[in-house]
């Protein structure tokens, strides 16, 4: 007996009523087959479902103090199925599917506020339909030969074409992450930023800044950074010729973790304690995003500021 | 002291009073445009290579940004015709950059003949006049060092003038082409050969010990790279723009800079000396041999690209050169040009290359690879067999365990290699044993496991299959888990061998199973990576386009399984549900299971290369070439990998570095896989012998 037709055999044709018995099941698995071994509970679709249940995103952008025009873009999309449908796989678990967006354009005479718009939106467009489509549709990993990094960085490089052809004079940093099931997979280029928030922030994202790189290699102190004459030169951004190189990366997220993009109007003015303050201090993703928007404006808020914070369920 | 990052001139004293310069001179595509603000958030892109022009200040744009490329004059260039004090007539335009321009022009006290010349032109828009004079005197002091040099390598000043807010250079005209151009007509898939870049090197190292040796002051040129250096209709290098043009730099706020590339990182805390030329030297050598434009890599990021990774017809010797004049910090670098010329005629000598009319090379053959690639290490002992040992070694209780084509798994004495015992199968064993609860659990061809008592070699049980079974067995959860060639994988009792279950992957399976958290990961010969839970029920399937025989290592802590396909790619999976995070592409079949170590990915390639991938993102950190195909699969030990090679030797890596620690040769492929403890390293090889080395 092929192992295709034992799945469907066990699996009842209802999802909600299935996922109910897999939890009831958890604290005493009966496994027949395995009498006697010790057996761990499995962290199975049960997981992957029940994490579907919750996907809290909070987003908010400002002009700042200063400027007189954002140049910011934002995209979120969270979209989740429930349903009857037990596809051929024997795998119903269309988990939560989020994907997030935060630009920061540049370039005058609204070349930076085009760049960035349309490297979003071109950038949401091929994700959506290379990736979220066909999961829609049930596609599962062994449709998809394509890592998802390579996915999201090509729909990165369509956006750099269509930025370079397109805006002339623009530039736009870049960075998107796709939360599936238990991992982030994020692509990147600029100085825009990834933390993954638990009780520290850490940055997932490394800044293409040609100051930052300095620091890292020890040659300027952080402080030197802050006051150097070049710390807002970029080394990469999107649209700056025909071809770039785009980062990516992928990170398993831990249980009540929290996901954080945001542009350097944010973590240019606020420091990553104060950051980590005001999201553990503010249960709500949507007011803290608006709470960190209200911080950097308070530190001058000499750029634009856009945070998206994505609350990762238990 | 400058602050910034000026591009280059000739000394630190030349900058004299003037105000502190702004930065970078600018060099990227299209650095015409909109200054920055001085506002803190305002961001700039450091541009990629070409030169447009840069001029009108323009007003309130807040971000500056590489505008698009363009070569149209602007309107602060001379047009053709001009004629200057009465003797230049411009020609054309050669280049533009930062503050300035460069025109071919005509002297025209030569009327019989074409003399041509070079004019550089700076502007000079400093507003306030105490200023200004201080940048002409500046200027006029570096036209007359400029003035006083005298190599084949540097372009002769005829004359300098200074007409309102513009200062000119007047240069010796050098018909040619830079270094820029020459490589972008290498064609694609090919590379300039070593030895015509050899000589460039030796020739760049002529006039840097020129520079240098100046008095009173060393002259620092500070802004080498391939489009500042000539090669003449005599096919001699000439460097070409002294960045004279820097003078003009100070007060031009937000001029918009760029990441050179080639400048040594010390530079941009202001600091030029010798030996920042002698990095930006390697930062060219490095750029002209990969054909990897350091402008479009992150700053500074050469010694993570390692010339040969690009270019491995690359001598290792001349890559060292180059990466000891890439070195971060100034103090590993050469001392000197002298002493970077002396490592580069000795490559020139390894290499076998005459400079031409340097009469006969001395000394020329190398004295053999032998000292290259360190002593070998003596066996402590070694164990022969009847047929090719493929299996891989288990050591348990001071006891090996290894299976022999010969039919027999064998037991001896880890220590001394004494035989213990013998178990006869029916078939070649090509699987690995697997030691739990006394046991030695082992697959056969003969298409049977078998459990063996570990002490006696006395039978305990066996579990037909209806496959030959190349998979080796895995123990959790007191049962054994092993594929087979009748695709199926089995879950069997370990202590009675009954099968729990059995399920049907619709393909051999070859691989062997990694095991963590109550899942079982292991690969199929149609291509998939299958999960199964331990009651043998799908969690997920992953699909690579050929047969996976190499066995998955799992990161538990970062919830990613690595696997090699036969695909030549390997792929890192998300050990939850299966979706492919990354996959690096090598150039060959991939047969070996990787090994994982603090977040480096070990393994081999049929192309011939150990790979150690960063676990993050499959970014290659090093490879290491042997001679033959990689099917063995590395492991982990203190520091060092070690694996076999299919081109017969058993190697051990620095697994930061990949730098060759040792390897000993021996009588036929090595696939076996090695088995390291108590720094004894275990492995066997197709010339039926298993050996004992020292870690």
């Amino acid at each position: 007996m092929g192992f295709l037709d034992r799945l469907r055999r066990k699996r009842p044709s209802n999802d909600k009523v299935r996922a109910q018995e897999e939890v009831s099941e958890r604290g005493a698995p009966s496994s027949d087959a395995l009498a006697g071994a010790e057996v761990q509970p499995s962290a199975g679709p049960q997981e992957v479902e029940k994490a579907s249940s919750v996907m809290r995103v909070g987003r908010a952008s400002d002009i700042g103090q200063v400027r007189t025009t954002n140049q910011d873009a934002l995209v979120t999309f969270v979209a989740e199925y429930i349903g009857d449908h037990v596809d051929d796989a024997g795998m119903l678990s269309r988990g939560p599917f989020g994907f997030f967006i935060v630009a920061d354009g540049m370039g005058g005479h609204q070349a930076g506020e085009v760049a960035s718009s349309l490297a979003a939106r071109v950038v949401a467009h091929q994700v959506i339909e290379t990736i979220y489509l066909p999961y829609l549709m049930g596609e599962g990993p062994e449709a998809f030969q394509d890592p998802l990094t390579d996915l999201l960085g090509r729909a990165v490089s369509t956006a750099n074409q269509a930025v370079h052809q397109q805006v002339p004079g623009g530039g736009t940093t870049l960075t998107c992450a796709l939360v599936l099931g238990r991992r982030v997979y994020v692509a990147h280029v600029g100085d825009s930023r990834a933390y993954l928030v638990t009780d520290r922030l850490r940055q997932l994202t490394q800044d293409h800044s040609f100051v930052g790189r300095l620091v890292e290699l020890g040659e300027l102190s952080p402080d030197e950074a802050a006051v150097h004459p070049q710390r807002n030169v970029l080394y990469r951004a999107v649209g700056q010729g025909d071809h770039l190189d785009v980062d990516t990366y992928s990170q398993l997220l831990p249980p009540a973790s929290r996901l954080l993009l945001c542009s350097d109007g944010l973590w240019g003015h606020v420091s990553e304690e104060e950051i980590g303050a005001i999201i553990a201090s503010t249960p709500n993703p949507q007011k803290a995003c608006e709470r960190l928007i209200e911080a950097a404006n308070a530190a001058g808020g000499s750029d634009n500021i856009t945070v998206v914070l994505i609350e990762i369920p238990d | 002291m400058k602050d910034s990052l000026e591009t280059r001139h000739i000394t630190d004293e030349s900058q004299g009073g003037a105000a502190p310069a702004e930065g970078l001179e600018t060099r990227r595509i299209g650095s015409g445009s909109a200054p920055a603000s001085d506002d803190k958030s305002t961001r700039q892109i450091a541009g990629p290579p070409a030169t447009p022009p840069t001029t009108a200040p323009a007003a309130e744009a807040t971000r500056p940004i590489t505008p698009p490329p363009t070569t149209t004059p602007t309107e602060g260039t001379l047009p053709r015709g001009t004629v200057l004090q009465g003797r230049y007539q411009i020609l054309g335009i050669l280049g533009m950059g930062g503050m300035s321009s460069v025109y071919k022009a005509r002297d025209l006290r030569f009327p019989e003949v074409e003399k041509l010349c070079a004019i550089k032109e700076m502007i000079n828009l400093a507003p306030d006049p105490q200023i200004r004079a201080t940048m002409i005197r500046n200027f006029e002091r570096e036209a007359n060092i400029l003035a006083t040099l005298n190599h084949p390598a540097v372009p002769k000043v005829y004359d300098y003038f200074t007409e309102g807010d513009r200062s000119y250079l007047v240069l010796e005209f050098i018909e040619g082409q830079d270094l820029e151009e020459v490589l972008s007509e290498v064609p694609e898939g090919e590379f300039l050969p070593e030895k015509q870049v050899l000589e460039w090197a030796i020739q760049l190292c002529d006039v840097l010990i020129y520079l240098h040796g100046h008095k009173p002051q060393p002259i620092v040129f500070r802004d080498l790279k391939p489009s500042n250096i000539m090669l003449d209709s005599h096919g001699r290098i000439r460097l070409i723009d002294f960045g004279i043009a820097k003078v003009f730099q100070s007060g031009q706020k937000g001029t918009m800079i760029g990441t050179e590339g080639y400048s040594p990182p010390e530079q941009y805390r202001g600091s030029a000396e010798p030996r920042g030329d002698i990095y930006a030297l390697g930062a060219t050598l490095h750029h002209l041999l990969t054909k990897q434009d350091p402008r479009l890599e992150p700053p500074f990021s050469f010694q993570e690209r390692p010339v040969r990774q690009a270019n491995p017809s690359v001598s290792p010797e001349f890559e060292a050169v180059i990466m000891k004049a890439l070195e971060y910090d100034a103090e590993k670098r050469y001392g000197s040009a002298e002493e970077m010329k002396h490592a580069l005629l000795g490559v020139g000598r390894r290499i076998g290359y005459r400079r031409p009319g340097a009469g006969p090379a001395a000394g020329v053959v190398l004295t053999g690879e032998t000292d290259l690639e360190a002593s070998e290490t003596m066996a402590l002992w070694r164990f022969a067999c009847e047929d090719e040992v493929r299996s891989s070694p288990t050591v348990a209780d001071g006891i090996l365990y290894i299976g022999s084509y010969d039919h027999n798994l064998y037991a001896l004495d880890a220590e001394t290699g004494e035989f213990l015992w013998k178990y006869a199968t029916e078939g070649g064993i090509a699987s690995s044993p697997y030691v739990s609860e006394g046991k030695v659990l082992v697959g056969s061809q003969d298409r049977v496991l078998y459990a063996i008592h570990a002490r006696t070699g006395r039978i305990e049980w066996t579990c037909p299959t209806q496959g030959r079974i190349y998979s080796s067995p895995r123990v959790e959860f007191n049962h054994v888990f092993f594929g087979s060639d009748d695709h199926h994988m089995y879950a069997a009792s370990l202590q009675t061998g009954r099968v729990a279950w059995k399920v049907d992957m619709g393909a051999p399976i070859r691989s062997s199973a990694a095991i963590a958290e109550g899942q079982l990961f292991f690969g199929c010969e149609d291509g998939s990576v299958a999960s199964l839970d331990i009651r043998g029920e799908m969690r997920w399937r992953f699909r690579a386009k050929r047969a996976v025989t190499s066995s998955p290592a799992l990161d538990q802590e970062e919830g990613l399984l690595f696997v090699g396909s036969m695909d030549w790619n390997i792929y890192a999976l998300d050990a939850r549900s299966g979706w492919a995070v990354w996959r690096f592409r090598t150039s060959g079949p991939i047969v070996s299971s990787p090994a994982i170590h603090q977040g480096v990915v070990y393994v081999g390639s049929a192309d011939g290369h150990l790979y150690a991938l960063d676990a993050r993102n499959g970014r290659v950190l090093w490879k290491y070439q042997t001679e033959g195909q990689v099917t063995s699969s590395p492991a982990y030990y203190n520091g060092a990998v070690y694996f076999g090679g299919v081109d017969g030797c058993i190697y051990s890596l620095d697994a930061e570095t990949g730098d060759l620690r040792w390897r000993v040769k021996t009588g036929g492929p090595v696939t076996s896989s090695p088995c390291v403890v108590n720094e004894v390293v275990y492995i066997g090889s197709t010339d039926r012998y298993v050996y004992a080395l020292p870690a």
